[in-house]
């Protein structure tokens, strides 16, 4: 293993521990929205994507580039769309406007 | 060697990793989380835009591609039902997983198309990614399929499947080991068809461990292909000597693993055992050789609101019932106006309540209750003794006494909702069919508990419409 790797993986264990610390902190009420937000996250994997289609031959290279930042971005903008759409719905006690009151009367 | 200095993109990937981070961190209450998700997807769009800048040639397909990835992605991901979440978070997991893996691929080709060899460091993370990415796409798409009903939800099962599993799995390694060794054992077109076979048979390994596992197991699925996915990611940032693909990955990966445990306690057995137990067949079988008759007694929607609306406290049981009947709003509904006659109405979640974490919470919030009704099991299971009715809507296993009390029970050790201790229970459900683990359920012919039978939409509209009356 080189020195480089090593360093590498030095940073993954301290991300893990720093992952353990603020993760464990996400009520249970959020654990679906914490599923999807990290979801997201993992779609950084765009950023590899980008690197390694965009430098790729043509055509087979640019073809499985295609398919790879397609899964890529659609993991990133899906995950981030989802969370949000989500999170607006979580809101504390009784809201001062209830509009589908109105008509259930 | 000197050391190269750090580009601008070095440091744009920093502070990319901070902010996610600190969007995670934010995530630790509903008042915050949405600031967090924004600071999240900010540091994404850092990420990206600085990635852009690293000579790319093929502009056409990259900004293509993009664009399909972010309409597709965006559009289902407004359109999707809350009801059907677990199996969005499923294939973006899936997509997710099998882009890790491709970039490793990518990556591993260009390194023999250019004439070299790769360094060990590089082989053998790259193998990694496309293990456990491909593991992550195939098993997230065969979940994908089970929560949307589009394949049987019950586990399925063959015999000699662990040996099976375990002949891939020797696959796996031998052909990592070949590649790794960039030895080519003779086989036509070198090295490189052994990074294909590890690939095909990591592909096959995700489907086989996910078909024995059951819907209700799902929690532990999905969260377990999460981190999965995250890992994968990871490692295509060892691959690529990128830190910020590492740093997410390792939270996700850590997030992921938490959930899994979690899961894992809550339903009081191990994370193997889930995996490889095929929970739900066995017992099945057996239930189905000596099954006692169950007395219980069916009461009509109008009982429940004469029930409902002269208690003091009522709390609401939800399970994947709920979900699939999309009885949130109706439930919401009857809350209102039990509320509104000043009956106090609680929500007990179980954790593993519907098919993924805190599922049961993003429903009812969808429905406008606010999370501050929403009780966690140890919060909620001293209050059922003060509790008059407890109204369990389409949950059954987290609900089932026999796992307190019967030693012989499957279920036995798994920490449950004690709605056996309310004054009365009323049971909604579609009919009299066990839950999903084939186990009977005492608390059905408990003499204080009361069966509601049919869709738990409608049931509920007619209790709402019963108590309205009163």
């Amino acid at each position: 293993m080189s020195a480089h790797l090593l360093t590498e993986i030095t940073i993954f264990i301290l991300a893990v521990f720093v992952g353990i610390e603020v993760i464990s902190k996400v009520p249970t009420t959020l654990h679906t929205p914490l599923m999807s937000a990290t979801n997201a996250i993992h779609g950084i994997v765009v950023v590899g994507a980008i690197l390694v289609a965009g430098t790729a031959d043509a055509p087979l290279g640019a073809i499985v580039g295609f398919i790879l930042v397609v899964l890529a971005s659609l993991n990133v903008f899906g995950g981030y769309t989802v969370t949000e759409r989500m999170l607006q719905m979580f809101r504390p006690k009784a809201p001062a406007a209830k509009p589908q009151d109105g008509g259930a009367k | 060697m000197t050391e190269a200095l750090a580009t601008p993109v070095d440091y744009a990937y920093l502070v990319t990793g901070i902010l996610f981070i600190v969007g995670l961190r934010y995530l630790s209450s509903p008042k915050t989380a949405r600031l967090g998700n924004r600071i999240s997807a900010l540091g994404m769009l850092i990420a990206v835009v600085a990635t852009l800048t690293q000579g790319i040639v093929n502009w056409y397909v990259i900004g293509a591609a993009l664009v399909v990835g972010a309409l597709v992605g965006i559009i289902s991901a407004q359109r999707v039902k809350m009801t059907a979440m677990p199996q969005m978070v499923a294939i973006f997991n899936g997509a997710g997983g099998g882009a890790a893996a491709l970039v490793a691929a990518g990556e591993l080709l260009k390194v023999y198309n250019a004439g070299n060899i790769p360094t060990y460091d590089i082989s053998f993370t790259s193998v990694l990614s496309a293990v456990i990415g491909a593991i992550s796409f195939a098993g997230s798409i065969i979940a994908y399929l089970k929560l949307q009903e589009l394949m049987t939800g019950r586990p399925i099962t063959y015999p000699g499947q662990q040996i099976v599993n375990a002949v891939i799995a020797l696959v796996i390694l031998v052909a990592w080991g070949f590649v790794v060794a960039n030895y080519d054992a003779g086989i036509a077109g070198g090295v490189l068809t052994w990074f294909w076979i590890a690939l095909a048979a990591s592909f096959a390994l995700g489907i086989l461990f996910v078909l024995p596992i059951g819907g209700a197991d799902m929690p532990v699925v999905i969260s377990l292909l999460n981190s999965f996915t995250g890992l994968a990611a990871a490692s295509t940032g060892f691959v690529l000597s990128n830190n910020v693909l590492i740093i997410s990955g390792a939270l996700v990966g850590a997030s992921g693993t938490l959930l899994t445990v979690l899961m894992g306690k809550a339903m009081n057995r191990s994370v193997t055992n889930v995996l490889f137990g095929a929970f739900g067949s066995a017992p099945a079988a057996a239930a189905a050789g000596g099954k006692k008759q169950q007395t219980v007694r069916s009461v009509s929607a109008d009982d429940v609101a004469a029930m409902v609306a002269y208690a003091n406290q009522v709390i609401v049981v939800p399970g994947y019932g709920m979900a699939v009947a999309q009885a949130q709003h109706s439930i919401r509904e009857l809350a209102d106006q039990l509320e509104k006659r000043g009956i106090e109405v609680k929500y007990a979640i179980h954790p593993v309540a519907g098919r993924m974490p805190g599922h049961m919470n993003v429903l009812l919030a969808e429905a406008n209750v606010p999370y501050t009704s929403l009780y966690d099991m140890d919060e909620i299971n001293p209050e059922f003794d003060r509790t008059d009715v407890a109204l369990v809507v389409g949950a059954n296993d987290v609900t089932n006494p026999a796992a307190r009390e019967d030693k012989t029970s499957p279920i036995y050790g798994m920490p449950i909702l004690n709605v056996d201790k309310a004054m009365n229970v009323v049971v909604l459900k579609r009919s009299m069919n066990s839950g999903f683990a084939g186990i009977d359920n005492p608390l059905f012919d408990d003499p204080k508990t009361v069966m509601l039978f049919g869709d738990a939409k409608k049931s509920i509209d007619g209790v709402v419409a019963g108590v309205k009356a009163l």
